[in-house]
């Protein structure tokens, strides 16, 4: 029963990563360079919602509605501004601004409001214990995995049902050939940031809810993590991101589960560098040979 | 001729070097520096370890890895059980360091690099934090509350270190091997239709690379008391990144100038950590996005001098400009 008890902890804690994963592999997918300060994108959502529930005493949904407005506009902004200068530029030039605008974001939050850190209101969500055949599931992480299936719904929705969701897939595929069909690279390219950047502010605010405590540097982790989740799944397909991300938060909670919880963070760079090693192309993708 | 002028211009760097030693050996034997500029004075040169050995992976070869703390905290506890647990000099203890860097460098270096760009930044990333994790865990070193360690670090040993660091490596970039390494940071899938053993030559600046951090961390253990999991976090792996592209990816003597003036400024920023990171970060971005190459980009500092001869009708320049 403890091994059901720790699958369902880690299915909730991986439907965050997921969430997460997704931008990461959207923007990968899209303009192919690591997006370093996703997790800091993630953790500006998580301050967001805080801020609104506690400063303007708003619900669960509104805040999560909130936090994911504002990290979809400082998504674009960071593409605007950081990104799209550099994209003819060498990929070092591309992940070393990346790398900057990530510290930026995290040492310019402790610089506005300092480095302590803040704890989540835990009325927010009913947290009821449901007892389903010996195993406790605290009715907040349903919330949770509700929330993000949801979310993960409406993705799948945009990016296969929709006008800007085909423009997408056609960037990613060849962004040249696009251009000549008349394809709007550049906003096809924001808003792809927008949609990845608004579902991490939206794990964000997940995060507080089944954390409580949130601190400016709190993105890094989940961030790094959420990154080998889309690796795992194999770095620009969706669904990829999807099952990485729960794989990832299945395996931590397992280590933890047999008592090795100060290795949790190991784990998963060395599942990283396996995949890295073993399959470099994910679980879901295909090996694509480099030609000259 | 131009041999000959070569060994003169390398003889009388090294004469300037050792004079320079001199001056502050007597500065600091005569008590006219205090503990605060020497402090300075020896992070300054273990930056400047740090800085040049991963110059040779990023600046020469080419190969992206963000993952040097881990390689600086392997030589610094390996050399700190040395002298602390086992009793030996400090001499073996900073040989000891830098092999197990090295033998750290070699079994990450066979499987990561074969990977490219992005993705070997992210496995170098996991590596160092793995080595971060491992520390943090195992009660022998200390666990997350570290280790004592005791102050053996003197001027003699950091001088000699650091010189010995830019030679090695900037004859290493000048030889047969270097230009190798060269031709794989411009284009690995060329180098390799030219038959030049690309994974050979890329474990090899990885190791050396790796065994000259472990100096450092040598070094950087003897001097700070104390040596915990908490200092070797990726943020030091960006420190020493930032000194790299700061300086100009490809130029040593870029490397080398940049990791003295960001001590400096780091030195006196000290009180307001956060300030500093912002610099660092803005620092990082501007010159992304105006000067993709760094201040010097891939020129040495000597061959402003050596332009302008080639320009009155003099010797070549060697065949340094070319693009990263």
């Amino acid at each position: 029963m403890e091994l059901v008890q720790q699958l369902v902890n880690g299915i909730s804690l991986g439907s965050i990563y997921a969430l997460i994963a997704l931008g990461y592999t959207m923007v990968y997918g899209i303009v192919r360079l690591i997006n370093f300060a996703h997790g800091d994108v993630f953790m500006i959502g998580a301050f967001v919602g805080f801020y609104a529930i506690t400063g303007l005493h708003v619900g669960f949904f509104p805040a999560l509605l909130m936090a994911m407005v504002v990290c979809a506009v400082l998504g674009v902004c960071i593409e605007r501004i950081a990104y799209k200068p550099l994209r003819n530029a060498t990929k070092i030039a591309a992940l070393i601004t990346a790398i900057g605008v990530s510290l930026f974001i995290e040492y310019g939050t402790i610089y506005i409001r300092g480095a302590q850190p803040e704890a989540y209101p835990s009325t927010l969500l009913p947290d009821k214990k449901i007892e389903v055949f010996g195993v406790t599931i605290s009715s907040q992480s349903l919330w949770i995995l509700a929330t993000s299936i949801v979310l993960m719904i409406l993705l799948q929705l945009i990016v296969h049902k929709t006008k800007i969701g085909k423009a997408m897939r056609a960037v990613s595929y060849d962004a040249e050939a696009a251009r000549l069909m008349g394809i709007n690279v550049d906003n096809t390219i924001s808003a792809t940031f927008a949609i990845g950047s608004a579902l991490a502010g939206a794990a964000g605010v997940i995060f507080g809810i089944y954390y409580v405590k949130i601190e400016p540097l709190m993105g890094i982790i989940p961030g790094l993590k959420a990154f080998v989740a889309a690796v795992l799944g194999g770095i620009g397909i969706i669904p990829g991101a999807m099952v990485g991300g729960l794989v990832l938060g299945v395996i931590e909670s397992l280590v933890s589960g047999l008592g090795y919880s100060l290795w949790r963070d190991g784990v998963a760079f060395i599942v990283l560098i396996l995949i890295l090693i073993f399959r470099p192309s994910g679980l879901f993708g295909k090996n694509v040979r480099e030609k000259v | 001729m131009t041999i000959r002028k070569r060994i003169n211009g390398f003889w009388l760097s090294i004469a300037l070097a050792l004079a320079f030693f001199a001056v502050v050996q007597l500065l600091i034997s005569r008590e006219m520096l205090n503990s605060f500029y020497i402090n300075t004075l020896f992070f300054m040169a273990i930056n400047v370890m740090l800085a040049v050995s991963l110059h040779l992976i990023i600046g020469i070869t080419g190969q992206f890895s963000i993952g040097h703390a881990g390689f600086l905290a392997v030589g610094a506890y390996a050399s700190a059980i040395m002298t602390m647990k086992l009793q030996l000099p400090f001499s073996l203890a900073l040989l000891v360091g830098g092999i197990a860097a090295a033998v750290a460098g070699l079994l990450i270096g066979i499987p990561t690099l074969r990977l490219k760009g992005d993705y070997l930044a992210i496995a170098t990333l996991g590596f160092g934090e793995i080595v971060r994790i491992i520390l943090l865990n195992v009660d022998y070193v200390g666990g997350a509350s570290g280790m004592t360690v005791t102050h053996l670090t003197t001027w003699p040993w950091v001088f000699a270190c650091l010189l010995i660091t830019i030679i090695v490596i900037a004859n290493f970039t000048n030889s047969t091997h270097g230009r190798a390494c060269i031709s794989i940071r411009e284009d690995e899938i060329a180098a390799d239709s030219m038959g030049i053993n690309t994974t050979y030559y890329k474990v090899v600046a990885f190791v050396i690379g790796s065994f000259f951090a472990g100096i450092a961390g040598g070094l950087y253990a003897h001097h700070f008391y104390i040596i915990q999991p908490t200092n070797f976090g990726f943020l030091k792996s960006f420190d020493i990144l930032i000194f790299v592209v700061l300086g100009g990816l490809g130029s040593m003597s870029g490397a080398v100038i940049a990791a003295i003036l960001l001590t400096i400024v780091s030195t006196f920023l000290q009180e307001y950590p956060e300030t500093r990171m912002i610099i660092y970060s803005l620092v990082l971005i501007l010159v992304m996005l105006y000067r993709p190459k760094g201040l010097l980009g891939t020129r040495e500092l000597t061959s402003f001098f050596k332009q302008r001869r080639a320009a009155e009708g003099g010797i070549e320049d060697g065949n340094k400009h070319t693009v990263a």
